[in-house]
């Protein structure tokens, strides 16, 4: 079965600007607040989120990068995962309101692992999660306080998320395994 | 990666991937917990056939910081005094249940033995085997020159163009083989420096400059001088008259480290011989980035321990 495109990229922008008014609402404005990307997309999610805060409320789109590699559960399942570069904002976490931003959440593992990276890097005073699309099919205990896009998917469909900064163009896609 | 055995196999993709995950790696101590949970119920075994302080306690910190178990033998104070060998020392590890060995053994190819044994199936990495390699010092020097030379901008980077003289005993050195294949393999330039007697055969054949003129390879302006330690527990000939005259040509002196280039930094694998290879104000000075090769040390063999214990285990996939 081809590949059904459900986000095109007027959608991913739209989801991304609602998705960053919702963390100002919630978060009661800019201050505090540290967006942390997931690599490698969610990283780039991240600093679309940012950029948008910082127009809507300059000052606030402070953003990182946080790799959860070396804390999955899975990682005599696949070949060796290369990490990425973990990037905190000076100063740190502690204190802050740590949003964690990725493309896809699907069986709620690698926030997991995301969790408890971020617990060996100090104390926030709350964790939320922000994601692009959520397709379902949880395995642990976890929700998404932000959504771009609930995809009711079954589960052998493959998501594939494309993005401008690290595919060539914006679009989110459904493939079924035949 | 399965073993690690020789800076020789990797190639420069390699060789840069191990460098920039040692950088990872690196940041983990700034920390808030400097400990990563990755290789938790995982068991590094260190067996030491030969003497080593830094060594031994570097691949156990790396460890350690990645949650693995460790468990130490040294040869000293163990049956090897007794005469075990290699092979029944490792059957009887293999059969406590290990998932990597770290081999430190006298014997040049003891680490490819191992490898290639089926005494044990774990995943073997060469702390130094004899006079043949000692792959994570290599890897740690590499890094080292690295971060000098580019300090936060080193992700990625090889070290081409980069010019380095390694000075000394250079027959009895696994640091300086070791060295010799990463450093060309990643572009840099190498120049090796002693006197003839401690100049391994056949080393016209090696990708490097050859010269006994320590004074002219300092005129060079080399990025890097690695200075070697004197191997006298190695010297079972007169290789030099006496330590004065090794002094007097290969020496780091006070005279030469005066000489040398003002951004030219200086390296020694340690444990170093003050006085006889490098004088104690060039081991002590701002330019000596000695005790950062320590430091360094962890990171690459946290990052070795990673690469050759994580992924999908090869038995289990065959099955």
């Amino acid at each position: 079965m081809p590949a059904r495109t459900v986000l095109q990229r007027a959608d991913i922008a739209r989801a991304l600007t609602r998705i960053s008014h919702e963390i100002l609402e919630s978060n009661r404005g800019g201050s505090d607040l540290i967006l942390l990307g997931i690599p490698t997309r969610g990283v780039v999610l991240a600093e679309r989120i940012a950029a948008n805060l910082e127009a809507f409320e300059p000052g606030s789109g402070v953003v990182g990068a946080l790799d959860v590699t070396m804390y999955r559960d899975d990682l005599h399942r696949h070949p060796t995962r290369t990490p990425s570069p973990t990037r905190l904002p000076a100063g740190g976490v502690d204190g802050k309101t740590v949003v964690l931003v990725d493309d896809v959440l699907f069986s709620g593992r690698t926030i997991r692992a995301a969790l408890d990276a971020i617990g060996d890097l100090g104390r926030p005073r709350a964790v939320r999660l922000a994601v692009l699309v959520d397709r379902g099919h949880r395995e642990l205990p976890i929700r998404a306080d932000f959504v771009g896009k609930n995809l009711p998917t079954a589960a052998a469909e493959r998501i594939f998320v494309r993005l401008e900064e690290t595919d060539g163009d914006d679009a989110v896609s459904i493939e079924g395994i035949a | 990666m399965r073993h690690l055995l020789s800076t020789a196999d990797l190639t420069r993709d390699e060789a840069v991937g191990i460098l920039d995950l040692a950088e990872d790696m690196a940041d983990v101590a700034t920390r808030a917990v400097p400990k990563l949970p990755t290789l938790r119920g995982r068991t590094v075994a260190n067996l030491f056939f030969e003497d080593s302080t830094r060594t031994r306690l570097s691949f156990e910190a790396a460890a350690k910081r990645l949650s693995a178990d460790v468990i130490t033998f040294s040869a000293k104070g163990s049956s090897v005094s007794k005469g075990e060998s290699l092979k029944d020392t490792a059957q009887t590890i293999a059969a406590m249940g290990v998932d990597a060995v770290v081999l430190r053994h006298s014997a040049s190819g003891a680490a490819q033995v191992l490898a290639e044994s089926d005494w044990i199936d774990a995943a073997v990495v060469n702390a130094g085997d004899g006079t043949h390699q000692h792959p994570t010092q290599g890897l740690l020097d590499a890094y080292t020159l690295r971060k000098t030379l580019h300090a936060d901008a080193s992700r990625g980077r090889d070290l081409d163009g980069v010019r380095v003289a390694i000075v000394g005993d250079v027959l009895h050195s696994r640091v300086a083989r070791s060295n010799v294949w990463l450093l060309t393999t990643l572009g840099a330039h190498v120049t090796l420096v002693g006197p003839r007697t401690l100049l391994p055969m056949g080393v016209g054949a090696w990708p490097v400059d050859v010269t006994t003129d320590l004074d002219a390879a300092i005129a060079a302006r080399p990025d890097a001088v690695m200075m070697l330690r004197v191997q006298q527990e190695r010297m079972h000939a007169a290789f030099f008259p006496h330590e004065r005259e090794y002094a007097s040509g290969w020496s780091l002196d006070d005279d030469r480290f005066a000489r040398l280039a003002a951004d030219t930094i200086v390296m020694h694998p340690g444990p170093m011989n003050r006085g006889l290879e490098i004088s104690a104000r060039a081991a002590d000075s701002p330019r000596s980035v000695i005790l950062d090769q320590v430091t360094n040390g962890v990171s690459i063999r946290m990052a070795v321990l990673y690469l050759v214990l994580s992924g999908s285990d090869p038995r289990e996939a065959a099955a």
